[in-house]
């Protein structure tokens, strides 16, 4: 087993989402001090693109105010390798194939591993495509975490079989983005994926409260959520590392105590 | 590497969650892309409804006009609908009403695809939503109602730079949300395969007929070909059949909008790089960080930051060359066809007529090009006159 689903073993897992670079890194950074201090399992930071496909209004808006306040890939790095002097929280990137691709695939993992980064989440490169990131994934060590959607169906030990880190199960169709509902059969999803591997598998789109939150820990191994905390960064601004360091700790509880 | 490739260019950079869709309707084209049922349907509805074939017309004062070689104007324009999306759409709902999807969706620039897509699903009794960028349907308004006239849904999109791309990425959120009933009808040479190679299966049509048309009137093949170029579905529909012509020139014309040595343009392959996005592998016009560059062109068709990646890779070998012309050039050709042979062209298709009437005069009395009309102007009418610094009150 790696490093990262090493970390993971074991226990009920939240991961907050936030973009890089809104409002700015500095914030970035103390959020991330803040949300490993709150009991985050791990975080996953989003490489701001002008065109994410995968994201709902919320989080494609982050995205472009990171943008018009400067963020580059470059930077994010820079301040991943600040981060790293005061944490060894796991820390897995959320980005398209084009700002990779066009990066350089080998020199964007060398600096993935260089700065102290686990894995990466790619939603515009499934199965199909996983050649054009391992290679580089492997030589830096460096994980391609996998994602399995509600539509994934007879894919699903298929793609779970080689799953590196963790595993992202899509609660929903569509976009990224608060949900009022989950119907999706999130417990046959998960026993598909623990029939073929022990990498723990948590589940994303659509979480805001804490009751959705321990609701997807009793059928996983625990919960995702971007849009509800990238709300509060947009809400707050720079004054947001204390509202989202209450909401992380109290998302951590909810997961914690899930049976009850 | 993956399928769907044209050298290193295509692919199917995806969501898993459009993964079964895709393969779905990867299945649906082998099956039915050979299916004499299917093919002889799809003929009758090319004769019947969507007027083919189209004429090819030997545009005589033209080419006296300008002194050189013979042109040939193949009129798209008189397509039913007005443009050339019909092929592409005609092939495309027919697959998804044999896949039994009821809702078709569909990202629309100029409108063309648009009102294509929402003609087609009336035909067919399909439930039709089309988004368009909020910036073209003030660019189109004519269009948008021809929409809803057509009982389709038009949704302006607001994200980003509000134009073709944005719509692109919408039609792919919504399709996300909505895979299991519904059917994306992509209205050019791009996306994940099979989009690619199906588009340009339904638009050789275009390559064929010419081909045809010009051994009658001629008895030889063209010297070149000329079509515009945004995402490159009509360019590629003229080119296919005459891939292995090596004497037959294929030239696309890209919008270079204000310039491309300015940063408003859209010629993608004059200013792109090699990336991913929209599904596939292919040029893009982007910055050093990989970020997608905000384009420009007057023409809302070719105003798109990627090119299909079949003309890339037709790029790479050298069996195609890709120019660009300007929005004067262009709005100059729109005036000068209106003019001079009392064709309005869609302002895409006018880029294709300005570079011919660059080309046409360098080459003797005895070389032939043949021009893509691949659309007609009554959209563009109130935007040229907007350019022209008058006001219609539309």
């Amino acid at each position: 087993m790696n490093k990262l689903a090493a970390a993971l073993q074991g226990k009920k897992v939240f991961a907050p989402f936030i973009t890089a670079g809104d409002p700015d890194l500095e914030t970035t950074k103390k959020l991330i001090l803040a949300m490993a201090e709150a009991g985050a399992s791990l975080v996953e930071l989003g490489i701001p693109f002008s065109d994410p496909m995968a994201e709902g209004p919320v989080i494609q808006a982050a995205d472009l105010r990171a943008l018009a306040g400067g963020c580059t890939t470059d930077k994010v790095f820079a301040m991943i390798a600040e981060v790293r002097k005061e944490t060894d929280i796991p820390l897995v990137f959320l980005t398209y194939a084009n700002p990779i691709f066009h990066y350089g695939t080998d020199r964007f993992y060398r600096r993935c591993a260089e700065v102290g980064v686990d894995g990466t989440i790619v939603p515009d490169v499934p199965y199909e495509e996983r050649a054009e990131l391992d290679g580089a994934c492997a030589k830096y060590g460096v994980d391609r975490i996998v994602m399995i959607a509600p539509t994934s169906e007879d894919r699903i030990q298929m793609l779970a079989r080689e799953a590196k880190g963790y595993i992202y199960i899509v609660s929903s169709l569509g976009v990224t983005g608060v949900r009022s509902e989950i119907t999706t059969d999130i417990a046959s999803i998960y026993q598909k994926i623990r029939s073929v591997t022990d990498t723990p598998a948590a589940v994303g789109f659509g979480i805001a409260t804490p009751e959705q939150a321990a609701a997807m820990a009793r059928v996983s191994d625990g919960a995702i959520v971007g849009s509800a905390i990238v709300k509060l960064c947009g809400q707050y601004g720079r004054d947001c590392v204390e509202p989202v360091a209450a909401y992380v700790r109290s998302m951590v509880d909810a997961v914690n105590h899930c049976a009850g | 590497m993956s399928k769907g490739r044209f050298g290193i260019h295509g692919g199917q950079y995806i969501p898993e969650t459009l993964m079964n869709a895709v393969q779905e309707l990867e299945a649906a084209y082998e099956r039915y892309k050979d299916d004499p049922e299917f093919l002889a349907e799809l003929q009758w509805l090319y004769h019947d409804y969507a007027n083919r074939p189209s004429m090819l017309y030997y545009a005589e004062k033209m080419t006296k006009d300008l002194g050189g070689a013979k042109i040939y104007l193949k009129r798209e324009d008189l397509n039913h609908t007005g443009a050339h999306k019909i092929n592409n759409v005609l092939g495309q709902c027919l697959l998804a009403q044999r896949m039994g999807k009821k809702h078709v969706i569909a990202e629309t620039g100029a409108g063309q695809h648009g009102v294509a897509t929402a003609t087609v699903a009336a035909l067919l009794g399909m439930e039709c939503t089309v988004y368009m960028g909020a910036e073209d349907t003030k660019r189109q308004a004519l269009n948008v109602f021809r929409m809803e006239l057509l009982g389709a849904k038009v949704v302006p999109v607001t994200t980003g730079t509000a134009t073709l791309k944005d719509a692109v990425n919408e039609a792919l959120r919504v399709w996300t949300a909505r895979v299991e009933d519904t059917y994306y009808v992509i209205g050019s040479v791009m996306g994940p395969h099979p989009y690619p190679e199906m588009v340009r299966e339904f638009q050789k049509v275009i390559g064929r007929e010419v081909k045809a048309q010009l051994l009658e009137r001629e008895g030889r093949l063209p010297d070149a070909l000329l079509a515009c170029v945004g995402g490159g579905s009509n360019a590629m529909g003229l080119f296919y059949d005459f891939i292995p012509d090596k004497t037959v020139r294929l030239i696309g014309v890209e919008a270079a909008g204000r310039g491309i040595d300015t940063p408003e343009t859209a010629a993608t392959i004059a200013c792109g790089s090699e990336g991913i996005f929209h599904g596939m592998k292919s040029l893009f016009l982007q910055d050093q960080y990989g970020q997608i560059a905000p384009v420009y062109s007057l023409s809302a068709g070719l105003d798109y930051p990627g090119i299909g990646p079949e003309h890339a890779y037709l790029h790479d070998i050298g069996r195609a060359d890709y120019v660009a012309a300007t929005d004067q050039e262009a709005v100059d050709a729109f005036l000068y066809l209106s003019r001079t042979e009392g064709i309005i062209p869609a302002i895409e298709s006018a880029h294709a007529v300005a570079y011919a009437m660059k080309l046409a005069p360098t080459l003797p009395k005895d070389k032939i090009l043949v021009v893509n009309l691949s659309g007609r102007g009554d959209k563009d009418v109130a935007a040229i006159a907007r350019y022209l610094g008058r006001d219609l009150h539309e």
